[in-house]
């Protein structure tokens, strides 16, 4: 055990450092710089991949999506849906077709995507209903003229009014509105709001085109996605086994997959930028440690004559540099707290704190005052008592 | 008295200053017995800091032997001669040598922070010590707000604080006006009545009368070793001529 208390070599050490005050910060600088880059830079990119995940979240969990590209050779039917929804993983499925269709109510006219499809599109797309009902298999089957409006939609005609009971002509069709969604936010530079949703069998007689482009399939909740593409797969090929170039199926998880790399990726990148700025600022501790070293050549001297062991001297010139580097990172959360937030409101960016990224970068800082500590420290504890006493 | 306090046995020690060797110390020889006064005199570049660091377990000798209260010194390592300097000899300098940022009682407490006691016992020992040199109520001053006498009484308390045997003083007295300088060394005569070994080294041939022995030291060499062993502070007259003479 070191007979020198650690408490007693803490406080000499601050006591040093206070003594210096502008020194210690300028050298604190580089590892203030450093944690707070490290915290802000890792908690707006963890922001933004939280952002994007909850997005893709919001188009429908354990989504497959099976696109047409619109050719003879596959053709998705009410036959082709009856099979999907054999398939044993497969929990919901629904067809839907789509384009872009004119609304006008009095003197408002707007352009919107359309969507016909069935009930089960609530469920397996994740819609939720602000106001009224959305489809029911029912306005499918009887080919009944009413919409569900996107909140955008719903906001451009009707303002404040209530569009529940109220008509709008869809390409010159009086519609009856029905329900209004709640507010899904745009995601890869689509609106997910700006949308008009009819029963599928009035669509395709809007659009006047009876083919399905697009089949949305949830999978059963617990399954592993891959399995049940690959079923779906399976079935696809077996329905049309020599069309595979004209269809896709799109795995929701694989999308998830390739972003959350994408923003991995960018977070250790932006984390490593960081830490060699933390690295920059360890040796300017280093830096200043030695000058230190130098300029109390003396009072080593002084304090070996009277008895301090090399162990004492180092232990002295290390704790003052890890205080030094551990308060910079104190303060360096705190500024990357503190900027983090501020960029956040100004910015509107969604900034996401961990506790682990903020341990990590005071560890490290830590870390990087015992590092380049240990050198200037090791050099002091060297000295001769003797040339030391004489230095002047 | 079992054994001397200091017994020094024929050592020697070279440097090598720009391709010459220079005999700081040669062949030398001296035993000091617990309870001395002694004053170790010589000119400047005589081998007095040489004699004063091997001693003051600073230095290592080349050849020869060191006891000190019994115990060898030579080939001692680093940490061991580190412990010796802290619990066996108190030093008082020519500059004082008292850290600047510390006030006096932490100065004068910092040996035994070395020596690892208890923070309560350190600051009662230390404060005991800093009355001994009458400073007690000066003992939260830095030494910048102490006078250069205050200051050496300071030094002489840390000295002191530990209790050791051997009290080594480098002229104690270089740096201060005559009337301080005679307070100074009245506190060191009142100590060694106090059985404290005192080793004194200076160039002042009036402030070594002080010492109850004085040795001269010469070119590395002993010319002299004169005065009765113990507690007299008479000086031998013949002693002061053969000084003049070499």
């Amino acid at each position: 055990m070191i007979e020198l208390g650690i408490l007693q070599s803490i406080k000499m050490a601050i006591r040093s450092i206070k003594s210096n005050k502008l020194r210690a910060f300028l050298t604190m600088l580089g590892i203030i710089i450093g944690v707070s880059s490290v915290i802000v830079l890792i908690s707006i990119a963890r922001g933004s991949t939280a952002n994007v995940t909850s997005q893709i979240n919001n188009l429908g969990t354990n989504l497959l999506t099976v696109n047409t590209f619109g050719t003879d050779k596959v053709k998705l039917t009410d036959d082709t849906i009856e099979k999907f929804k054999k398939i044993q993983t497969i929990k919901a499925v629904s067809p839907a077709v789509s384009g872009r269709v004119t609304l006008k109510r009095d003197r408002t006219t707007a352009q919107v995507s359309l969507t016909g499809t069935t009930s089960d599109y609530q469920d397996v797309r994740n819609m939720k209903v602000a106001a009224g009902r959305f489809l029911s298999d029912l306005d499918v089957e009887y080919r009944q003229k009413i919409a569900v409006l996107g909140s955008t939609t719903a906001q451009t005609f009707f303002g404040w009014e209530n569009p529940i009971g109220q008509h709008i002509q869809v390409d010159g069709t009086s519609f009856k509105i029905v329900g209004v969604l709640t507010s899904k936010g745009g995601s890869m530079g689509q609106s997910g709001d700006d949308v008009i949703i009819l029963p599928l069998s009035t669509a395709q007689r809007v659009l006047k085109d009876t083919a399905i482009q697009t089949v949305y399939l949830q999978g059963k909740s617990g399954m592993n996605m891959d399995f049940v593409m690959a079923e779906v797969q399976m079935a696809m090929k077996r329905m049309f086994p020599n069309g595979t170039d004209e269809y896709s199926v799109f795995n929701q998880q694989d999308l998830m997959n390739t972003m959350s790399s994408v923003t991995n990726t960018m977070t250790m990148m932006l984390g490593g930028i960081a830490g060699i700025s933390l690295l920059v600022g360890g040796i300017g501790i280093m830096n200043i440690m030695l000058v230190s070293v130098s300029e109390r050549t003396k009072e080593i001297g002084i304090r070996k004559a009277i008895g301090a062991k090399r162990r004492h001297i180092l232990l002295q010139f290390l704790i003052e540099a890890i205080v030094l580097s551990s308060l910079g990172g104190i303060i360096g959360i705190l500024v990357g707290i503190g900027v983090g937030n501020i960029l956040g409101k100004t910015m509107s960016l969604t900034v996401s704190y961990s506790s682990s990224v903020i341990l990590m970068s005071f560890m490290f800082s830590l870390l990087v005052g015992i590092i380049f500590g240990v050198f200037p420290a090791n050099k002091a504890s060297k000295l001769n008592p003797i040339q030391a006493l004489r230095f002047e | 008295m079992d054994h001397p306090i200091i017994e020094i046995k024929n050592i020697t020690k070279t440097y090598r200053l720009g391709g010459e060797d220079v005999h700081a110390l040669d062949d030398v020889s001296i035993t000091i017995q617990k309870g001395e006064f002694i004053a170790i005199i010589g000119p400047s570049g005589s081998g007095k800091s040489t004699l004063m660091n091997m001693i003051g377990c600073l230095d290592q000798p080349d050849s020869g032997q060191y006891f000190l209260d019994g115990e060898e010194m030579v080939r001692m390592n680093d940490n061991g001669l580190a412990s010796v300097r802290n619990k066996k000899i108190g030093f008082i300098f020519q500059n004082f040598n008292l850290l600047p940022k510390l006030t006096a009682w932490e100065n004068v407490e910092l040996p035994l922070v070395y020596s690892g006691l208890p923070t309560k016992e350190r600051r009662k020992m230390a404060y005991d010590s800093l009355n001994k040199v009458g400073l007690g109520e000066r003992a939260n001053h830095l030494p910048t707000q102490l006078s250069g006498g205050q200051q050496q009484r300071v030094a002489i308390a840390r000295a002191l604080v530990g209790n050791p045997p051997i009290l080594l003083a480098d002229e104690p007295t270089g740096a201060l006006d005559s009337k301080t300088s005679k307070e100074i060394l009245d506190i060191l005569r009142e100590l060694n009545s106090q059985e404290h070994t005192i080793i004194l080294i200076t160039h002042d041939m009036e402030i070594a009368k002080n010492a109850g022995r004085m040795i001269s030291i010469q070119d590395g060499k002993l010319i002299m070793d004169e005065g009765d062993r113990i507690g007299n502070s008479a000086i031998n007259q013949n002693g002061h001529k053969e000084y003049q003479k070499q």
